[in-house]
């Protein structure tokens, strides 16, 4: 592996280990040390305390274990259902397919991160909600892409060999269609987490996201900037972990992409999608 | 994606200009309409998400119940499912939107009031974007492969990945506090319009730029760059008037597109630097749980978007033949 693709992938791996190890670490999220209140960073707290005294670099590895399951969990929903409907779509055609073209265009008339703001407003703020709001709008940059690709690969002698010989629409579906798209869906999963990381930030700092006192960056960075003039480490801390974190996976997706030599009709980035590195709060 | 210029000039007059630009115009106008309705219907459905009673949570536990009652008939929540459908487009045909809760005012006056600042705050961002994407875009495409082009990608790498809720606090940070040359937030003149449009504009103009060169690259390989050159054109010249006009049509659609993230974004950035749009808007109907306002400022917003859309797409179609005929 080659050192452009490595290094954004170290940079993941580590913050992944991070989190992952939050429960097994000795940290102390909230407890309040009344006389370290806004204190800079110093030899035992790398990263500063927050307004209450409480450890930042603590809350920050805590907020990654929640974006990253946040993170995880709506691109694994939106990249399933996305691509059976796109799947579907392209596979039965007719007005089957042109209705899931209007639903999808209707979808992608909303600003992204304004219908997850709406959704999230209105199904009441917390970790569940913020969840289901960011799937809404995350499925739809995947059905789009599945079905494009679908409908290409649909002609291919080899799909109409398997059919010829009688395998059941599943069953090509499965062994045939899926494989040969399935780098696209990947890179576009990459950009995905990254947008995903943004807008549950972007939730959190609108305070519909993760609820206080539970540690989110997004939470941090509003927390932080009421005394940003006093104790700019507040906001500079929690900012830089996402824009380090989104930041590497951007770099991967990239990398990824030239890898895997996915050719789109239309580059990555020129395509309206659901979650998008550019479609961010 | 192959340019096949030549074909401008090839069967367009002979198929009958007007009649293709007619029937394309058509055909967009009436999926535009469709897209419209069916935006309509989701804002409208966003009501109906609400968990448990919209009215209880609106209105909270001191209202008594006859003040329920009045609430849940004003919002027609007595209704079929079905007739509040049908009730709700034909309002928003007479551009009606009801009425708001928090301050018993109609919706249309309070949008209306709020507006300009939006459309002043996306127009001085969109300014903002094509300063810095285009030079830094065409100088990465025509000093290809050199310490140029890397420092605008790194840039445009940065640029995608720094959200906007972290840039505005940096940037007030910087400029109104250390050096104290811009105000904090705030709806006052010009200075206070800076710091705001950047913020939203970076990540547009990161990702224009990349674009841009891309285009540009695509095209500056072509046999009509060369014979421009051999012409003795200078290299302003050149990109000017054939390399940008044959790269547009990308580097707009882009454009287009990413005016929705813009005006997304406008949320977060306005809440950011209380700056009094229809983004700050949408958050204080939130926290007021004032739904009516919240519907009413993401169906303006995402008709604002379609619209946009619909008539950057009939651009192209004045313009470029190639589109119109399906090319």
């Amino acid at each position: 592996m080659n050192a452009r693709l490595s290094v954004p992938l170290i940079i993941i791996a580590g913050w992944c280990l991070l989190a992952m190890s939050a429960g097994v670490l000795p940290l102390q999220p909230d407890t309040i040390i009344l006389e370290k209140i806004l204190v800079p960073p110093e030899q035992d707290a790398w990263l500063g305390y927050d307004d209450l005294g409480r450890s930042i670099a603590d809350r920050i590895i805590l907020g990654a274990r929640t974006s990253f399951i946040v993170a995880f969990v709506v691109v694994t929903i939106s990249m399933m259902a996305g691509t059976l409907v796109g799947i579907l779509a392209a596979w039965f055609g007719g007005w089957f397919d042109q209705f899931i073209v209007l639903i999808i265009d209707i979808f992608l008339a909303f600003p992204g991160i304004l219908l997850a703001i709406a959704l999230a407003g209105l199904l009441g703020p917390g970790i569940m909600n913020a969840v289901i709001a960011l799937s809404v709008v995350g499925w739809v940059g995947f059905a789009r892409l599945a079905r494009a690709q679908a409908l290409t690969v649909r002609q291919r002698e080899h799909i109409m060999a398997a059919r010829a010989l009688g395998s059941g629409t599943a069953t090509v579906t499965r062994r045939h269609v899926l494989p040969l798209i399935t780098a696209p869906l990947i890179v576009e999963a990459t950009f995905a987490v990254a947008g995903t990381v943004i807008a549950e930030a972007g939730l959190s700092f609108l305070g519909l996201g993760v609820q206080p006192p539970d540690p989110s960056w997004g939470s941090m960075i509003r927390d932080g900037t009421r005394y940003m003039l006093v104790a700019p480490h507040m906001v500079l801390a929690p900012g830089g972990a996402i824009f380090l974190v989104v930041l590497a996976v951007n770099l991967y997706g990239d990398r990824l992409r030239d890898r895997m030599d996915v050719h789109l009709k239309q580059p990555m980035s020129a395509r309206k999608t659901g979650w998008h590195a550019g479609d961010h709060p | 994606m192959m340019r096949q210029v030549l074909s401008i000039y090839e069967p367009v007059a002979s198929s009958g200009y007007h009649g293709c630009m007619l029937n394309y115009l058509l055909t967009r106008l009436v999926s535009a309409f469709i897209v419209v309705i069916g935006v309509s219907t989701i804002v409208f459905l966003l009501i109906h998400i609400v968990p448990g009673d919209p009215v209880e949570v609106m209105l909270g536990e001191v209202a008594g119940p006859a003040d329920r009652e009045a609430l849940r008939i004003s919002l027609g929540l007595d209704l079929p499912l079905w007739q509040q459908w049908t009730a709700y487009l034909y309002q928003l045909s007479h551009l009606d939107l009801g009425i708001s809760l928090h301050s018993r005012r109609p919706i249309v006056a309070i949008l209306a009031e709020r507006l300009p600042a939006t459309v002043l705050l996306a127009g001085a961002s969109l300014v903002v974007t094509v300063i810095i994407a285009f030079p830094l875009g065409i100088l990465a495409a025509i000093r290809r492969n050199t310490g140029w082009d890397t420092g605008a990608m790194i840039f445009s790498m940065l640029g995608v990945s720094i959200p906007n809720f972290w840039l505005g606090p940096l940037l007030i940070l910087v400029f109104s506090l250390w050096l104290g040359w811009l105000p904090v937030s705030g709806y006052s003149g010009v200075a206070s319009l800076v710091l705001p449009a950047l913020t939203l504009g970076t990540a547009l103009a990161a990702l224009l730029s990349r674009m841009i060169r891309a285009s540009l690259l695509e095209v500056l390989g072509e046999d009509y760059i060369r014979a421009a050159r051999a012409r003795g054109l200078s290299p302003l010249q050149v990109i000017g008037r054939h390399g940008l006009v044959n790269a547009a049509l990308p580097i707009l659609t882009v454009l287009g597109m990413q005016l929705g993230a813009l005006l997304g974004g406008a949320v977060i950035t306005e809440t950011i630097f209380s700056w009094p749009g229809i983004g700050l808007l949408t958050i204080e109907a939130i926290q007021q749980r004032d739904y009516p306002v919240v519907q009413a400022c993401v169906l303006i917003i995402s008709l604002a978007y379609v619209l946009i859309n619909l008539v950057t797409d009939l651009l192209y179609a004045g313009f470029d033949p190639r589109v119109r005929l399906g090319r």
